[in-house]
């Protein structure tokens, strides 16, 4: 009963977010107005600004805002780490490789670019991971974090290589995106990343009782009836897809993943079906909020979605990194 | 009834096989115990046990059916293993870590919720611990976090329990009072296999004893059988003398001085 009110407090305050993320921009939108347009009364203009601009920039925060506050929780979980997110695993810049690579090549859409993305964040993770198993890294949390910068440094370095070729319009356009967006938004986009963000979070609620079992450790795991190996090696693929996905969509918003859960966490919620669950509705209220401050913080001009996320989730970090020491 | 039968197991480069040929059977209604200096293979046998570490040669069977043919689940439904360690990175409740057990039983979207409920609220007072049902597993003493482990064990509902060195580190009530346990579970019908050091408390409370040595099983049967000077100076490569518990008759062990003569053998 009082969990089932906390989830309404939170879904309501997402909403809340959400009406506000339609309602402020360069052109100020009275609640009233906004309502008449979303059903499509009133002021053609506005029509206009609510329905092309401002409704699926709003749709497209809150789905990536879901799908990284989901890999956030599944990837925590899996690898028993505080500190685990796609962005500082490296997985995000995997995917933003993949996704640029893709981009050189001519190749774009709806299917080839979140799977080129997905290609660069599976390799991306396997490579972190292998790195921290080869260092002995199982034991400290720290090692695979490391092995994540790294990677995440490579795939930076991979991603200017491309660039360097490419006319300057398209650097411009890919730094923006390289530091996360989700002002280019359109119904295009959000139609098949809401695709992406419904199947993985439905494979990770899927395999939610694996991670409470996983979180114990390899050897308890086990007892329990889990190979740890292929089960994690699942949750990391689903988790690389739905990252991949979010990156392909608005970029790199990095710190969502490692913030969420860790609120979700401080309602009180253990199991992993919930904590996935609320993460998704934290991460989608998170992203929404990010964004209207990334727009309000300095009219008319915008701050990079990824610079306002990485500004709370640093010292976020910081944080979690003293009390795991 | 688990029965381990000729098992080799090797660690990939390492020079030495770290279990060699070893036999013996762990049956329902009995405390069986593995003992053996550090590095001998008892936790290896474990490993194998939870198929982390694969079998070399020979077999392991469960009730008749050979590991390999079952699937984990199935496994995990009839023996309950509790590992040496275990450290939670995410500090759960009692209640939700204990129903953690019940994960072999459960559906992806869970099981029927009575029937664990039960099981879970059962596995917590065979454990004596339904009083902590509703504290954090970071708030438990270290004697209270392995009761914990057992609780959870328990409410797999399996038949066989299987712990490694379950007392280390748990003060002489503790320890006792997680013996009198495992006496107690095996005696109730539970086929119960415990690794230790404590060769005096396994003395008193195992049925039977298997001594490891090197990997190979250096001596078998009931603690007086096993509980002998020359064996046990041999493996423990230390002067010892067995005297007798006075409180219950059992084989007692006493490490004497040593006067410089001999010093066990480095661990490989």
């Amino acid at each position: 009963m009082k969990s089932s009110l906390l989830w309404l407090g939170i879904a309501i305050v997402v909403a809340l977010l959400a009406v506000a993320a339609i309602a402020y921009g360069a052109v100020p939108l009275e609640a009233r107005a906004v309502l008449d347009a979303l059903s499509g009364r009133g002021d053609p203009v506005t029509v206009a600004i609510v329905r092309t601009l401002r409704l699926p920039r709003a749709a497209l925060a809150l789905l990536v805002g879901a799908g990284l506050g989901m890999a956030g929780a599944a990837l925590q979980g899996a690898l028993r780490n505080a500190l685990a997110e796609p962005y500082l695993l490296g997985v995000s810049g995997g995917a933003a490789v993949g996704a640029v690579a893709a981009v050189a090549f001519g190749a774009s859409g709806p299917f080839v670019l979140p799977l080129a993305s997905f290609a660069g964040a599976a390799l991306a993770i396997a490579v972190a991971l292998g790195v921290a198993r080869a260092s002995g890294g199982r034991a400290d949390p720290r090692v695979l974090l490391m092995a994540g910068v790294i990677v995440g440094a490579f795939a930076n370095a991979a991603i200017m290589v491309l660039l360097a070729n490419a006319p300057p319009n398209a650097v411009r356009n890919a730094l923006w995106w390289m530091m996360g967006s989700v002002a280019d938004a359109g119904w295009l986009t959000v139609g098949w990343l809401s695709i992406y963000v419904t199947l993985g979070g439905a494979l990770l609620l899927w395999f939610a009782r694996d991670i409470d079992v996983l979180a114990l450790g390899e050897e308890s795991a086990a007892a329990l009836g889990v190979d740890a190996d292929r089960s994690s090696r699942t949750i990391f693929l689903i988790a690389a897809l739905l990252s991949a996905a979010t990156v392909a969509a608005a970029g790199l918003v990095g710190f969502v993943g490692l913030v969420v859960p860790h609120l979700v966490r401080s309602f009180g919620v253990r199991r992993h079906r919930a904590l996935i669950g609320g993460a998704a509705l934290v991460g989608a209220g998170l992203v929404v909020a990010a964004d209207l401050v990334a727009r309000l913080a300095r009219p008319p001009g915008e701050l990079p979605l990824g610079a306002v996320t990485a500004l709370v989730g640093v010292p976020f970090f910081l944080v979690q990194m003293r009390r795991l020491s | 009834m688990i029965i381990f039968e000729g098992a080799v197991i090797r660690y990939p480069r390492a020079a030495v096989t770290a279990v060699d040929s070893v036999s013996f059977g762990v049956p329902r209604g009995a405390l069986t115990a593995v003992v053996g200096p550090n590095g001998s293979g008892k936790s290896t046998l474990i490993r194998a046990l939870l198929r982390l570490t694969p079998l070399a040669g020979g077999a392991i069977t469960i009730d008749g059916t050979a590991l390999a043919q079952l699937d984990r689940r199935a496994f995990a439904r009839r023996v309950a293993v509790v590992t040496q360690r275990e450290a939670l990175v995410f500090p759960l409740p009692v209640w939700e870590y204990v129903a953690l057990g019940r994960h072999p039983h459960d559906n992806p979207w869970g099981a029927a919720p009575m029937r664990s409920d039960a099981s879970i609220g059962a596995a917590l007072d065979r454990a004596g611990i339904g009083a902590l049902a509703d504290r954090g597993t970071d708030a438990l003493s270290g004697g209270e976090w392995q009761r914990v482990r057992v609780a959870r064990a328990l409410a797999q509902g399996g038949e066989a329990l299987v712990l490694d060195e379950p007392t280390t580190f748990l003060d002489i009530a503790h320890e006792m009072a997680m013996f009198e346990l495992f006496s107690r579970l095996a005696h109730d019908g539970m086929a119960v296999l415990l690794v230790s050091h404590h060769l005096n408390l396994v003395a008193r409370f195992a049925d039977t004893m298997v001594l490891l040595h090197r990997g190979r099983v250096a001596a078998a049967g009931t603690p007086a059988a096993v509980m002998r000077v020359d064996i046990l100076e041999e493996v423990y490569e230390w002067p010892l003398l067995i005297t007798r518990d006075p409180a219950v008759g059992a084989p007692a062990l006493l490490p004497l001085r040593n006067r410089g003569l001999r010093s066990p053998t480095p661990i490989p």
